[in-house]
């Protein structure tokens, strides 16, 4: 685990990107992505308030986790199988702000189902984003099933999944885990602990203190991670992804995270957790903490800052508009897809 | 008599049952700090405390499992599972456990089980949050599906549930929650495996269940206007199923509609038919119709929504059918 966690890192800090083979570039990218992903999700808060959108479930505050992880993976190539809170797993899979904006008004054009499946619920065929189903923990064995055929076909393809805390204690998850240790799958499953389900706690969830502890079961590592630093986290899936590329198998990554913002816009958070407790985490949130190290390592100041921030807002106000001028799926196209036509 | 939520009256009854037998509890996801997903539970868990209202981590084969468990060994645990699609990863608990236990233990184990859930769609939560799945477990020996529709049937009936010495399954729905409407005073019970006519009429039978009951209600009202005089019979127990008050319907008024919101292919309109070409074969004037739901994964955009919904519209059409 970083030395860094819980706290801003402070200038003057050492490099540690170089070594995970990082450029400034790419921190630039992962910047980027984050603060779009936020954009995004804040502009699906405030057109669900409005009225314009049913539904919205969040991935504020999760962005680290998110991107930390999904940058290990080789886009187009490898299988990105996300749960609900990871807009910025679809975005730095190759989805854009367009993709994400139609699915959320469900219309014809949405690139993930012409509307048909919730909003969170990524896909994309061609991004290799798995479109997943609402019962937690269900996609997890789908990933194992990905990993299991890239095997068969002698591909070097690796697979990962995104789950929540809670959804480790399905059975799903044990038995996904289980197979894929098993099979020594290049699979890595990524745990996005943000301390609730809904309004439980992680302590009401497991009698255990880490997710990771649970990998000992399945005969894979389990690795602890500092989810609101995207460089801690981006360290141990490189590890995990090459461990899989090279046929030795599965990696379970926690990352301990927190979620800023309610479960969904059907959620009352007042009713179990305190603003402080949320004000506290959004200060010690990843896009903050990345912003500071890069800082400290002379990549970021205040034009560049305002430069990104312009370019994410005109990339939100496009899709929104494009969104909402585009249309709703005709009815009579409703038995469309029932079955595969890949 | 006072004016009640159908919310308000589960939650009288859950508490009524907890003060009555020590041995009832609840447990589920969000049932206590958080008060229920839908608020039945409010209050309970600064009532009874945590021993009798347990909040559970997301493991649907243990809540349901561990009911059956504790219902075996006398208690009386009503499960609350957030919506009938979640029963699905943990349905072997249900079918081939709750349902099969007594039977295959020679008669030495009773399981006094209640699974509570909302099921049905109509508020956008797409494919695997909306389904209407209660038929399957219609299908089921050894279980009993009831669907109250009022808030007095939902507190009558949740006591005769949580009485019942089998698994039960008690099937709410999310735009049920806030309808209003008298509930007694006093202590009673509703019966299960007893239908109830909602609105007496001559011409035609319309047969729905849970939410339907509603489209059945409106339907109603509109033929009224063209002079059709409709019957619509509650279902309000789909197992056991109340046939002689759906024959004696049928037997009235000559021709029958079925409403039911999930796939019509196997469905409870299937079963409602048959039992009236068995028994009232010589008094059908007309085909029997059947409304249900389109036969697609409930998809999220609201235009597709509506059209894989059945409305009142719906009901009236195909009522209009049978009387041509
Ligand atoms: C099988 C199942 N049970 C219950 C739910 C309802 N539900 C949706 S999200 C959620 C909490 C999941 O928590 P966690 O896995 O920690 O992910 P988080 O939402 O905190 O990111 C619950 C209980 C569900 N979707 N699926
Ligand atoms: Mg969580």
């Amino acid at each position: 685990m970083a030395a860094t966690q819980g706290q801003p890192t402070v200038a003057g800090a050492v490099d540690r990107h170089t070594p995970l083979g990082l450029t400034p570039d790419d921190l630039k990218r992962m910047y980027y992505l984050m603060v779009l992903a936020r954009s995004l999700d804040e502009r699906m808060w405030i057109l669900n308030r409005q009225g314009k959108v049913a539904f919205v479930i969040s991935g504020q505050g999760q962005e680290g986790a998110q991107v930390g992880s999904a940058y290990a993976l080789e886009p187009g190539k490898d299988f990105f199988v996300p749960y609900y809170r990871d807009l910025t797993v679809a975005l730095t899979a190759g989805m854009t702000a367009r993709d994400l904006m139609l699915a959320l008004f469900a219309r014809a054009e949405d690139p993930a189902s012409g509307g048909r499946q919730m909003p969170g619920h990524y896909g994309h065929r061609a991004h290799n984003v798995v479109s997943g189903s609402s019962p937690i923990a269900t996609q997890i064995p789908h990933a194992v099933g990905i990993a299991m055929a890239s095997k068969i076909k002698g591909e070097d393809v690796v697979a990962a999944a995104w789950f929540g805390e809670a959804a480790s204690s399905k059975g799903d998850f044990h038995e996904a885990l289980n197979f894929a240790g098993l099979l020594k799958a290049p699979v890595v499953f990524v745990c996005e602990n943000n301390r609730y389900a809904i309004s439980v706690p992680e302590t009401k969830q497991m009698p255990v203190p880490n997710v990771a502890d649970k990998a000992c079961a399945y005969g894979f590592p389990g690795v602890i991670t500092d989810g609101n630093d995207v460089l801690d986290v981006y360290g141990a899936m490189k590890e995990a992804v090459e461990r899989a590329r090279r046929g030795d198998g599965p990696t379970l990554i926690e990352c301990k995270t927190y979620r800023i913002v309610p479960h969904s816009s059907d959620d009352d958070e007042s009713r179990y957790r305190s603003k402080v407790e949320v004000e506290e985490w959004k200060r010690k949130g990843p896009i903050e903490r990345l912003r500071a190290y890069m800082e400290s390592q002379g990549i970021w100041d205040e034009g560049y800052e305002r430069e990104v921030r312009e370019r994410a807002l005109s990339e939100v106000n496009d899709a929104t508009e494009y969104a909402e001028r585009a249309v709703s799926p005709d009815a009579v196209t409703i038995l469309d897809n029932l079955f595969g036509r890949v | 008599m006072a004016t009640k939520t159908y919310r308000e009256a589960l939650n009288e009854a859950l508490r009524e049952e907890m003060h009555r037998d020590p041995d009832v509890f609840i447990i589920g996801e969000e049932v206590g700090k958080f008060e229920g997903s839908y608020r039945v539970t409010q209050g309970l868990l600064k009532e009874f405390g945590p021993m009798r209202v347990k909040d559970a981590p997301i493991s649907e084969t243990a809540i349901i499992g561990s009911g059956v468990g504790a219902a075996m060994l006398g208690l009386r645990p009503v499960v609350e599972i957030m919506t009938i699609n979640f029963i699905l990863v943990g349905i072997d608990q249900v079918v081939s456990n709750a349902a099969k236990i007594s039977y295959m233990f020679g008669g030495r184990a009773k399981v006094p089980l209640v699974i509570r859930t909302p099921g049905g769609g109509g508020h956008q939560l797409g494919a695997q949050h909306s389904q209407s799945l209660e038929h399957w477990f219609a299908h089921i020996p050894g279980m009993k599906v009831v669907a109250p529709t009022t808030p007095m049937e939902a507190k009558g009936m949740l006591k005769a549930s949580i009485r019942d010495d089998n698994p039960v399954l008690f099937l709410e729905n999310l735009a049920l929650y806030n309808l209003r409407g008298d509930v007694p005073d006093g202590e009673y019970e509703v019966p299960l495996g007893r239908a109830d006519i909602k609105r007496e009429g001559e011409d035609i039978s319309i047969i729905a269940h849970s939410r339907s009951v509603q489209l059945a209600l409106q339907a109603a009202e509109k033929l009224e206007q063209d002079g059709v005089s409709a019957e619509v019979v509650d279902v309000r127990s789909l197992r056991p199923l109340d046939r002689e008050t759906i024959v004696g319907s049928v037997r009235k008024t000559n021709r029958a509609v079925t409403v039911e919101e999930g796939w019509m292919s196997y469905g409870i309109g299937a079963e409602i038919a048959a039992t009236l070409v068995d028994e009232a074969f010589d008094y059908l004037d007309a085909p029997i119709k059947r409304v249900a739901g389109r036969e697609v994964p409930m998809p999220y955009s609201k235009v597709l929504e509506r059209a894989a919904i059945p409305s009142a519209d719906d009901v009236v059409a195909a009522a209009r059918e049978a009387l041509a």
